[in-house]
């Protein structure tokens, strides 16, 4: 890591710069993280870095920064999502199956489910629950729905959903536009209106926003119904690149977005999130998970322990950062 | 009536009217038939969940953003430690039930060690630690099918009057569990801690050994644990622990221990355990199918969760 650059105005003392410069190394490090994946991808294989070895290596990187973002906006309010994982496997079932042969009833089902999401939003504010414990709950009531749903794997995907996914535009794949573009919607959303910041405020400083005259139900209501919302996109996204569904086709995901968020500098109290941040920690996941691994020649063994390893070396890195920014 | 009140005042009580009703239910549906063999059943699943449980309950009293989600892994690992050092000898049983133990033990202190000095949150660690954990088990127990010795497994299935010795043994180290949390010093300490980690530390609580000795309990639960279960199935595999991280969790919160820490409960642990085995006895007495089973199960717990309520509800 070499020297950032800083501003550096005649007035801001050293110690001010220190920790400018700390700060803005903290930003970039989901950014550099991804970057030094990349560029362990390109040294063991050249022909990767090409627009179609993108396309290749990012293929599932769009369910996963879409699961990515609605954890961040449920860890926004302070909350946390176990059951992220099995809505997109239900999502997934409900796509291949209800969306294709009976597009309504698919539809209403899936916005049933964004309102179970707020639905739960609201009561874990009312009866003041631990998420955590929720959401476990509803990890398996979204199983055993995917289930009914799909008892084997099958179903098939929706024409217009498999041609939007199989999408080739020119000089830049597919993957990277769609993530340049989640994270530049979601960005400008919670970052740059002036809701998004009551959002991020009801994890920050709850009690405050509350004298603010601000309705936390609603804040939570709303977290709750956009991790619901980026949980459908990520199911069907998913779906219109594998084709098919099973139900447990989601269980992964949990994990992965918790993580991802995490790398991509987000915190689990105090509503800091980063929606660039997360997509690029997301993106950081999908390459890492497996492209780079098969190109290090890791039995497969291994692979499981790799993408820990990775985890731990970039959440290291930070903290030595943020050590300094103190 | 004062005293019955003060019964259903305590946080643990409700997982076990819980599992009572689910049990009256369905001894009702099967018409009184097979209710004794279904508690033997009940309580030898039970202690493999109240074990796990009782280390999870001490790592989530440490306070918000404490949890082991390496427990499944461990329990993985340990198991086939704990077979592979057992190797079907009976004069081995002793040394592989420590080997379980160790293996656990460097596990738990693993963890911490990722906490404490690279500062990651506990869920990452502990995350980050059971991928590893993973693959160093699929590694090791590549081809594993050792048989436990046949006095370990008569040992893990033993019952004495219908009840397993295992379930006694556990409810003497539960009954262990809840004085060194109630009486001793190490258990006021995580509870301590839990309240508030400044005011425990300026209070002179060593808040680093609590908190390493913590997860390296933990951890000796869960390797402890791996190689009862090998014994009780007769054979470890790599996935043995994994229905373990829903299960311990869902113990420790269902059974009135506070998620914000601070807070523990022990006797909860073995409503809750009793609770969530004897509902999938009764939803598979019913015949219910697989989602239907999953999808009950879920909303129940949901359900549960709810009626209990929060902290505030309960002051």
């Amino acid at each position: 890591m070499t020297a950032a650059p800083v501003e550096t105005s005649p007035k801001s003392s050293s110690e001010r710069g220190k920790l400018a410069r700390a700060r803005l190394l903290r930003s970039l490090l989901p950014a550099l993280s991804l970057v030094l994946v990349l560029l362990a991808i390109a040294w063991l294989n050249p022909r990767a870095i090409s627009y179609f070895g993108f396309s290749l290596m990012l293929n599932l990187a769009i369910p996963i920064a879409l699961a990515t973002i609605a954890q961040m906006f449920v860890i926004a309010g302070n909350e946390l999502d176990l059951s992220i994982g099995t809505f997109v496997g239900f999502v997934g079932c409900v796509t291949a199956t209800w969306l294709k042969d009976a597009p309504l009833v698919g539809v209403v089902i899936l916005l049933a489910s964004i309102g179970v999401y707020a639905l739960l939003g609201a009561l874990i504010y009312l009866r003041n629950l631990p998420s955590i414990v929720v959401t476990l709950g509803m990890s398996f009531v979204w199983q055993g729905l995917a289930i009914l749903i799909l008892p084997k794997p099958g179903g098939k995907a929706p024409d217009w959903l498999l041609s939007l996914m199989a999408f080739k535009p020119p000089f830049v794949p597919f993957p990277i536009i769609a993530a340049l573009l989640i994270a530049a919607v979601v960005y400008f959303g919670l970052m740059r209106t002036s809701y998004g910041v009551i959002l991020r405020g009801s994890g920050g400083n709850a009690a405050a926003l509350e004298r603010a005259g601000w309705s936390l139900l609603r804040t939570k209501i709303v977290l709750f119904a956009l991790a619901g919302l980026f949980g459908v996109l990520s199911g069907m996204a998913l779906i219109g690149i594998t084709t098919s569904a099973d139900a447990n086709i989601g269980n992964g995901y949990t994990l992965l977005s918790i993580a991802g968020v995490i790398l991509g500098g987000g915190e689990f109290v105090g509503g800091r999130v980063s929606p660039i941040g997360a997509v690029i920690g997301a993106l950081t996941l999908a390459l890492a998970a497996s492209p780079l691994l098969t190109f290090m020649h890791i039995p497969p063994d291994w692979q499981v322990a790799a993408n820990g390893a990775i985890l731990i070396i970039v959440l290291a890195a930070r903290v030595l950062i943020s050590r300094r920014e103190r | 009536m004062a005293s019955l009140r003060a019964l259903l005042a305590k946080p643990w009580i409700w997982s076990f009217i819980g599992a009572l009703l689910v049990w009256l239910a369905t001894v009702a549906f099967t018409g009184g038939y097979g209710g004794g063999g279904m508690i033997t059943a009940a309580l030898s699943l039970a202690v493999f969940t109240v074990i796990v449980g009782v280390g999870q309950m001490f790592v989530i009293t440490l306070g918000p953003g404490n949890v082991d989600l390496s427990l499944p892994a461990n329990i993985g690992l340990a198991s086939a430690v704990a077979m592979k050092v057992m190797d079907g000898n009976d004069q081995m049983i002793a040394v592989g039930l420590l080997a379980a133990l160790a293996c656990g033990m460097a596990i738990g202190a693993a963890n911490y060690l990722l906490i404490w000095a690279l500062r990651i949150p506990p869920i990452i660690a502990t995350l980050s630690a059971s991928f590893i954990i993973q693959s160093v088990d699929i590694s090791y127990g590549r081809g594993l099918q050792i048989k436990p010795p046949p006095g370990f497994a008569d040992f893990a299935n033993r019952q004495i009057l219908g009840i397993p010795v295992l379930a006694i043994l556990t409810v003497l180290f539960t009954i262990g569990a809840a004085i060194a949390l109630q009486r001793m010093i190490y258990g006021r300490s995580v509870l301590a801690i839990g309240q508030n980690i400044r005011a425990a530390w300026l209070a002179g609580v060593n808040v680093g050994r609590i908190r390493f000795l913590t997860y390296t309990l933990s951890g000796a639960l869960g390797g402890l644990d791996g190689a009862l279960l090998a014994g009780y199935f007769r054979g470890a595999n790599v996935d043995i622990g994994n229905e373990y991280l829903l299960a311990s969790i869902a113990v420790v919160v269902i059974g009135g221990t506070s998620v914000a820490g601070g807070k523990a409960n022990v006797p909860g642990v073995w409503g809750a355990a009793l609770f969530l085995v004897l509902l999938l006895t009764m939803l598979n007495t019913f015949g219910v199918s697989a989602g239907v089973r999953l999808l009950l199960t879920g909303l129940i717990i949901v359900g549960v969760i709810t009626a209990a309520g929060g902290q505030k509800a309960l002051r």
